[in-house]
C-alpha cells in the first residue's frame, strides 16, 4: 500500500510540491498506513524521500524502524552520590526532546553518559538500537551523537576552519593537510546553518553566539543524528536565539534529534516536543510538550517537600549590619543590585547557575570592584576596591572552590588558618608564632578539623577538613559580613549538619551571613530572608514565612511577574 | 632536606678519604670567600622563586653593579655610601623587573631575560669593555688587610643571610611569599596585595644582587665589565638543589645554603681529586638534574 503511493508520487515528482501539499499527503498516508493512526503520540513511518522534500518543521515526521537514541536505566554514582537512579530517556528522530530540572537534578551527568564521556554504573545507551559500549566522547560524535556545551569548545588560537577540521577530518597524525579542502568544507559546513563567518578568521575573535555557530557546524560536519544543545541560548541575544532556532528546525527535517536543555521554559514550550522532568536524578515524568504548562513545570521540577531536617535557630535580629545600594558592575555582570542583612540574620542567596550570585559576592569582596552603587558596613560606607579594603571593612568571603582558592597547599594548617589576619597576630610585621599557634588550635578544635596538629601541611589533610581550614581562615578573622558560597557542597552529610550548626553560632553572636546555595532545601531551611537572583539583577527578596520552592524557581526562571515573560 | 645532607655528608667523607687537603682551613676559607658574592645573589633568588617568579637578569646586574660600586669608587665617594648606592642601583634594576611582570603582567621569565640582554650590551656599550682600573686603596679589601677584608666579607654575608632566614620565618611578609607563590588565588583572596608581593621580591632581588657584587669587586684591584655571565643559572641552580619547587610556594634558605655550597666545591674538588676540570659543568649539571630527579620521585613515593 504504501510502497505504492511512493511510486506514486515519485511519477508526481515530489521534489516540486510544496511543504503544504506534502504535509496533507503525510497526513493521509499515516492514516491509511497505521491501523491506530487516530491515536496521538503515534509516530508514521513516512518515506525518507518525502521527509528530505519538507523543508520546514511545520511538518513532523518521524521513523517508527526505532528510537534514535535511548538510554535505558541509567545508574551512576559518584562516590557515595547518586547521581542517576535507573534514568531512562528517549529520543526520535525529528524530534526536539526538552530536559529540565532544578541545579545538580542529574541533567549534566546525564548528557555525559549519552556522549559517552561517562561510563554509567549500570543501564545502557542504544544508538539506533545498537548499544553503545565505549566512553569516547570523541567515537559518540563520529557516530553521530554531539554536544554543545553552554561554553563553546573551541580552540581560540586556531582558525574557523581549523576548529572545524580537527574534529571532522579524519586520518592519523601525519597525514597531510589540504588547506583548501579544509577551508572549502568549512565553508559549506558554515553556510549550511546561514551563517556568516570567514572559516579562516581566528576562533578566540569570534563573539560568543558565533562560537556556539561554530559547535554547531562542528557537528554537521559529523554528520550529527542526535544534537545535544545545553543551555545554547544562555549567552545569546534574541535575535540570535531566532536563528538558532531556524537551524534546529533545519536540522530535524534532516531527520536529527535533538535535546534541548534549558532553564527558559517560554523557549521550551516554543521548540519542543517532549519536555522531560528530572529531579535528584530521577526521571520524574515524560510529556507532550503542548499538554504542560510552565507552572505544572516548575512544580514537577521542584516537587520535593522540604522536610524540615536543617537546625535553624531562632535568633534574634539586630540592626541592619550590611547596606547595598544600587550596586553594579559590569565586568562580573551585575545589575543594580540592593538589599540589607541585620545582624544574626542569614540571608539566602537563591538562583539558577550563571544567574550571577558568585559575581555578586565577588563584587562585594572587592576581586571585582563595582562601578556605581554603595556598600555600607554598620552604617558606615565603605569604598571596597580589593579583597583587603573588604577585610579590614569587616566582610569575610568562603569562596566556592575551596580546593583551589581556599587553603594553600605548601603552608602549615596554622598558618592557612590565619592567612587573612596576618596583621592581626604580627607586631610591626613580625609574626607572633605563639599567638598563631594558640589560635590555630582553638580553631582546629572547635571546628574538629582531622590533622596531625597545626603544623602539618594543608595539602595533607582530606577535602573536608581543608575546607574547614578554609573556613577556619575565614571565621578567625571575626567579619561582621560572611559571605558563604556553597558552603556545604561536596561535603558528607555530617559535615554539613556540623557547618549549619556553625552557621547557626555564628549568627547568634551577630555576624550577618550570606549564604549563596544551589541547594532549594538548605536555601529554604537555613535563611531568615531569600534573594532570588536572576540574569545578574536581584528578582526579588521573600520572606521566609511566604517562600516555597515553587516561589523561588519562579522567580529564579523569571516567571513570577507577566510583564516580564515579554 | 634530610636525604640531601646525607648525600653531600657522604660526598665529602669520599673526599675526606681521597683529598684530605680539601679540608684544610686556608683552602675552605678560599672557596667559602670567592663563593659569598653568589650565595647572596641566591638569597634573592630565593625570595623569587619561593613567590613563584624567577629572574635571569641577576648577571647582568651583577655587572651593571659591579661598574657601579667601582665608577662611584673611583669618584671618591666613601665605601658605606658606595654600598648603599650600589644596593640601591641593584634594587632599581630589580624594580624594572617588578614594574614588568607585576604591572604590566608579562611573565617574568620573559620579562627578565629582556632585561639580561638589555643591561648586558648596555653595559658592553657604555664601558666599551673596558675595566674600571685606578681604585683608590680604601676600596680593595674596604681597605683592610687581604686577611680581616676575608672576614668582614664573610661576616656581612653570614648577617645578611641571618636576616634574610629569619625574615622569612618570621615576617608577615614573609609569609606572604609563600602564600603568593604557592596560591596567588588564594592570597589574593586573603587579602595580601599580591602583586606589591611580586615587585617587593625583584626589587629586594636586585638589591641583594647590588650588594653581592659589591663584595666580589672588592677582592679586587680593579673591575671586569664583563662579571657575573652564567651567575643566573648557578644562582637558581644552587636554590633548586636546595630543594625549591621552581613553580613557587616550597624553597627555604638553609637549602640554598646547602645548594650553594655544594657547587661551590664542585671545581676544587675536581682539581683535588685530580680530574680534569673540564668536567665541572657536566657535574653540575647532573647534580641538578639528580636533584630535581630525586624531589620528584619522592614526591610520587609519598
Amino acid at each position: 500500500m504504501l510502497g505504492e503511493t511512493l511510486r506514486a508520487l515519485r511519477s508526481l515528482g515530489i521534489g516540486q510540491m510544496t511543504n503544504r501539499q506534502i504535509a496533507f499527503i503525510a497526513e493521509k498516508l499515516a492514516a491509511v498506513a497505521s491501523p491506530r493512526g487516530e491515536e496521538s503520540g503515534k509516530r508514521w513511518r513516512i518515506p525518507d524521500q518525502l521527509k528530505l522534500c519538507a523543508g520546514s518543521h511545520d511538518v513532523r515526521f518521524g521513523y517508527d524502524t526505532g528510537l534514535l537514541l535511548e538510554a535505558i536505566g541509567i545508574e551512576k554514582r559518584y562516590g557515595g552520590v547518586r547521581a542517576l537512579k535507573h534514568v531512562s530517556f528517549d529520543l526520535q528522530h525529528g524530534e526536539v526532546h526538552a530536559l529540565v530540572g532544578e541545579n545538580g537534578a542529574g541533567k549534566s551527568t546525564l548528557i555525559k553518559v549519552l556522549t559517552g564521556a561517562v561510563q554509567p554504573d549500570a543501564g545502557e545507551v542504544r544508538l539506533e538500537s545498537k548499544p553503545l559500549s565505549h566512553n569516547n566522547p570523541h567515537l559518540s560524535r563520529q557516530m553521530g551523537i554531539a554536544a554543545i556545551y553552554q561554553q563553546p569548545a573551541i580552540f581560540p588560537e586556531l582558525s574557523v576552519a581549523e576548529n572545524i577540521a580537527l574534529v571532522n577530518e579524519s586520518g592519523g597524525l601525519f597525514r597531510r593537510v589540504k588547506w583548501s579542502e579544509r577551508r572549502k568544507k568549512a565553508q559549506e559546513l558554515i553556510e549550511a546553518i546561514g551563517a556568516e563567518i570567514d572559516p579562516d578568521r581566528i576562533a578566540g575573535t569570534l563573539s560568543m553566539p558565533e562560537q556556539q555557530l561554530i559547535e554547531i557546524a562542528k557537528a554537521l560536519g559529523g554528520n550529527v543524528k542526535a544534537l545535544i544543545l545545553d543551555e545554547p541560548t544562555a549567552s545569546l541575544t534574541e535575535r540570535e536565539t531566532e536563528r538558532l532556532f531556524e537551524i534546529i528546525a533545519r536540522l530535524r527535517t534532516r531527520g536529527a534529534g535533538i535535546v534541548y536543555i534549558s532553564h527558559r521554559l517560554e523557549e521550551i514550550g516554543r521548540i519542543a516536543d517532549r519536555i522531560t522532568v528530572l529531579r535528584d536524578g530521577e526521571t520524574i515524568d515524560t510529556r507532550a510538550a503542548n499538554t504542560v504548562d510552565p507552572r505544572t513545570l516548575i512544580q514537577l521540577m521542584v516537587g520535593r517537600d522540604v522536610a524540615s531536617v536543617f537546625p535553624k535557630r531562632a535568633v534574634p535580629l539586630g540592626n541592619t549590619i550590611l547596606r547595598v545600594s544600587g550596586l553594579t558592575c559590569a565586568a562580573a555582570r551585575v545589575k543594580d543590585v540592593s538589599f540589607e542583612v541585620r545582624a544574626g540574620e542569614i540571608l539566602g542567596v537563591a538562583g539558577l547557575v550563571g544567574a550571577g550570585r558568585t559575581q555578586l559576592a565577588e563584587t562585594l569582596f572587592g576581586l571585582t570592584p563595582a562601578d556605581s552603587g554603595a556598600i555600607e558596613v554598620n552604617g558606615q560606607t565603605k569604598s571596597i576596591r580589593n579583597p583587603e579594603d573588604a577585610i579590614s571593612a569587616g566582610i569575610a568571603y568562603v569562596p566556592e572552590d575551596r580546593r583551589r582558592h581556599g587553603v594553600v597547599g605548601n603552608l602549615p594548617v596554622r598558618a592557612n588558618a590565619t592567612l587573612g589576619i596576618l596583621k592581626r597576630i604580627s607586631r610591626a610585621g613580625l609574626l607572633r608564632e605563639n599567638e598563631e599557634r594558640n589560635l590555630a588550635a582553638d580553631w582546629v578544635n572547635r571546628l574538629g578539623i582531622k590533622t596531625d596538629g597545626v603544623d602539618a601541611a594543608a595539602s595533607s589533610l582530606s577535602g573536608g577538613n581543608q575546607q574547614k581550614v578554609a573556613i577556619a581562615r575565614w571565621l578567625a578573622a571575626g567579619p561582621r559580613v560572611l559571605i558563604l558560597d556553597e558552603p556545604t557542597q561536596g561535603i558528607d552529610v555530617g559535615a554539613k549538619g556540623e557547618c549549619h550548626r556553625i552557621m547557626g553560632d555564628l549568627a547568634e553572636r551577630g555576624v550577618a551571613i550570606l549564604m549563596i546555595s544551589s541547594e532549594l532545601a538548605e536555601i529554604l531551611g537555613m535563611s531568615d530572608r531569600i534573594a532570588v537572583m536572576r540574569n545578574g539583577s536581584l528578582a526579588g527578596i521573600l520572606d521566609r514565612s511566604e517562600a516555597s520552592a515553587e516561589s523561588i524557581l519562579a522567580l529564579a526562571l523569571g516567571q513570577a511577574c507577566p510583564e516580564q515573560a515579554a | 632536606m634530610k636525604q640531601r645532607v646525607i648525600a653531600i655528608a657522604i660526598f665529602w667523607l669520599f673526599l675526606a678519604i681521597r683529598a684530605p687537603r680539601f679540608f684544610e682551613a686556608g683552602n675552605l676559607r678560599d672557596i667559602a670567600v670567592a663563593n659569598a658574592p653568589d650565595l647572596i645573589v641566591a638569597i634573592g633568588m630565593t625570595l623569587v622563586i619561593v613567590a613563584g617568579e624567577i629572574d635571569v637578569s641577576v648577571g647582568s646586574q651583577f655587572a651593571v653593579a659591579s661598574v657601579v660600586a667601582g665608577t662611584l669608587a673611583k669618584f671618591g665617594a666613601p665605601l658605606p655610601l658606595v654600598a648603599l648606592l650600589t644596593a640601591v642601583a641593584g634594587g632599581l634594576l630589580g624594580a624594572v623587573n617588578g614594574i614588568v611582570v607585576a604591572a604590566l603582567g608579562v611573565p617574568s621569565i620573559v620579562a627578565t631575560l629582556a632585561a639580561m640582554a638589555f643591561w648586558r650590551e648596555s653595559l658592553r656599550w657604555y664601558t666599551q669593555g673596558a675595566w674600571v682600573q685606578g681604585l683608590p686603596p680604601t676600596f680593595q679589601w674596604m681597605g683592610f688587610s687581604q686577611r680581616t677584608g676575608e672576614i668582614a666579607i664573610l661576616a656581612l654575608t653570614a648577617i645578611l643571610f641571618a636576616v634574610f632566614l629569619w625574615s622569612m620565618r618570621r615576617l608577615q611578609a614573609g609569609r606572604a611569599v609563600y602564600a603568593v607563590g604557592s596560591q596567588r588565588e588564594s592570597a589574593r583572596l586573603a587579602g595580601i596585595p599580591v602583586q606589591w608581593i611580586s615587585f617587593g621580591v625583584f626589587v629586594l632581588a636586585g638589591a641583594l644582587t647590588g650588594i653581592g657584587a659589591l663584595l666580589d669587586s672588592v677582592r679586587f684591584s680593579q673591575i671586569q665589565s664583563n662579571s657575573g655571565t652564567g651567575l643566573e643559572l648557578k644562582a637558581i641552580s644552587a636554590v633548586v638543589i636546595g630543594g625549591a619547587s621552581i613553580t613557587g610556594g616550597k624553597g627555604t634558605l638553609w637549602g640554598t645554603l646547602l645548594g650553594a655550597a655544594v657547587l661551590a666545591a664542585i671545581a676544587p674538588s675536581l682539581t683535588f681529586l685530580g680530574v680534569n676540570a673540564f668536567w665541572e659543568k657536566a657535574i653540575q649539571g647532573a647534580i641538578i638534574l639528580s636533584a630535581v630527579a630525586f624531589e620528584k620521585v619522592s614526591a610520587r613515593a609519598r
